[in-house]
């Protein structure tokens, strides 16, 4: 078993839920042990970044700090955590005289490998492995992959090795044997957290992608990022109506079709959270839950 | 803070904002040569009131207050495209926070209140607790933007409902341990109304 550093973030406690379980249910799967980093804090988010430069990197360098101390690399979830994690560490290199002295006496913020948890599932000796491991093939499932913004960019802060045109999802999910469709969207953005104060600019951008996923023959939408799987999946209805058509398009975690196809009994548990619900495209394409 | 145009004659311009107005941020706004690949390629151009390359050049002439007023900062969604793709590492996220961070430190308007209002919210629940608690900042938010009473009441007890009965809504907030560490890391408001 492989141990590693965990950073949830807080929307994995609540509208996430189905991506924590899932990932973690993921984990025990192929044997990766994964170790909470001890009493962490919120990342600031957009919030953050956005109203207390001072704030983000106090919030960034203490949980680096705690992380650095266990299990390395630490895997993160969600997109945004990943991306203010790596940036406080990018920002605090070029200058740590923002940190107050009882952040900075925490320990070694430098010292904390920092990884998206979907480049760490993609591997070539993870895929490997799942490749031996595969009990219920995505057969019928014709999945885009969404990847979104804050996994990726900018690369010199997230060290993303193809930012424009990231592939690991696809390789795993072509593995698990779904037929996945190129798209020049993967890495388009969803409008994050104006779903809450701008729900106007989130339909707009959502709706285009539906568009541009439907075009492409998908079936379905595989996603790394709670922001994006939230903007995709609670409003679909809504934004359908919007555009004047019928929308289908239930929105996975690329963990939970992991799960699914690994043969995890749970995996119904995960997808009933989805407000898209998928049991109707999994019954037709043969696995039901 | 009253919208503002920016007039050919009241354009001076001044180099003095990139020099000193910056207070040691940098932002690599002078090295922009006019490209406009920032604005070619972000999303969110239809809701902006100055496109992308506007606000660079407007910083480079020293027009801060029509940078201050302008909408475009809260219509970011920083999804980091323009700082990608930019051939000069301007990093124009970095600078529209700056923009935001400046005008929520100083108390003042700013016509997109609903996105302000959310951030200043979370950051109270992460002062507060260390964590944010969605149920509570969501709840706050929409009593306090009027989106628990006017007509989008009903759309979101709707969903809020659907979220709840799936368990995507948390009822007891967690938080951290430790939180006196966080009392010091929150910049000082300067005249906050």
């Amino acid at each position: 078993m492989s141990k590693v550093g965990y950073y949830p973030g807080c929307s994995l406690e609540a509208t996430a839920r189905d991506y924590a379980e899932s990932l973690e249910a993921v984990a025990g799967l192929l044997d990766v042990e994964l170790v909470e980093v001890p009493d962490w804090n919120c990342c600031g988010a957009s919030a953050g970044h956005s109203l207390d430069h001072r704030a983000a990197l106090n919030l960034g360098a203490r949980n680096l700090a705690l992380a650095a101390a266990g299990p390395q690399p630490v895997v993160v979830p969600c997109a945004l955590c990943f991306n203010r994690l790596k940036s406080a560490q990018h920002e605090l290199a070029q200058d740590d005289s923002w940190l107050t002295p009882e952040v900075a006496a925490l320990g070694d913020w430098r010292a904390a490998q920092v990884v998206e948890l979907n480049q760490f599932l993609t591997s070539p000796a993870i895929l490997a492995k799942v490749e031996r491991m595969v009990q219920r093939p995505l057969t019928g499932l014709r999945p885009v992959v969404y990847y979104g913004c804050q996994g990726q960019r900018p690369p010199a802060v997230t060290g993303h090795p193809q930012s424009e045109n990231p592939t690991g999802i696809d390789r795993l999910l072509a593995i698990l044997g779904a037929e996945v469709s190129d798209w020049p969207h993967k890495t388009d953005c969803c409008g994050a957290s104006h779903s809450v104060s701008r729900p106007d600019l989130v339909a707009h951008l959502v709706g285009n992608l539906y568009l541009r996923a439907l075009e492409r023959g998908a079936n379905c939408v595989v996603t790394g990022c709670q922001m994006c799987q939230a903007n995709l999946d609670l409003y679909q209805a809504e934004i359908a109506q919007g555009l004047g058509r019928e929308v289908y398009l239930p929105v996975f975690y690329f963990t939970e079709l992991l799960g699914l196809a690994l043969g995890h009994t749970q995996a119904g548990r995960w997808l009933d959270r989805h407000l898209t619900s998928p049991r109707a495209l999994l019954a037709a394409a043969g696995l039901a839950v | 803070m009253a919208p503002e145009t920016v007039s050919a004659s009241a354009l001076r311009p001044s180099g003095e904002f990139l020099r000193a107005g910056l207070a040691g941020r940098e932002f690599n706004l002078a090295a922009c040569f006019g490209c406009k690949k920032c604005t070619n390629g972000c999303p969110l151009t239809f809701a902006m009131d100055l496109l992308p390359y506007q606000v660079v050049r407007l910083a480079q002439l020293g027009q801060v207050e029509a940078l201050l007023s302008a909408r475009t900062p809260w219509v970011c969604a920083s999804c980091q495209t323009c700082l990608t793709r930019c051939p000069n590492q301007v990093d124009l996220p970095g600078f529209m926070d700056w923009l935001k961070e400046r005008l929520f430190r100083a108390g003042a308007e700013v016509g997109e209140t609903r996105t302000l209002l959310f951030h200043r919210l979370f950051l109270e629940e992460v002062a507060k607790r260390g964590r944010v608690f969605e149920g509570s900042l969501l709840a706050r938010y929409l009593l306090k933007s009027g989106g628990a009473l006017g007509p989008e009441a009903m759309k979101n007890a709707r969903l809020g409902w659907e979220m709840l009965r799936r368990g995507r809504i948390k009822l007891v907030p967690s938080r951290v341990r430790r939180r006196r560490w966080l009392k010091g890391v929150f910049s000082p408001k300067e005249a906050r109304s």
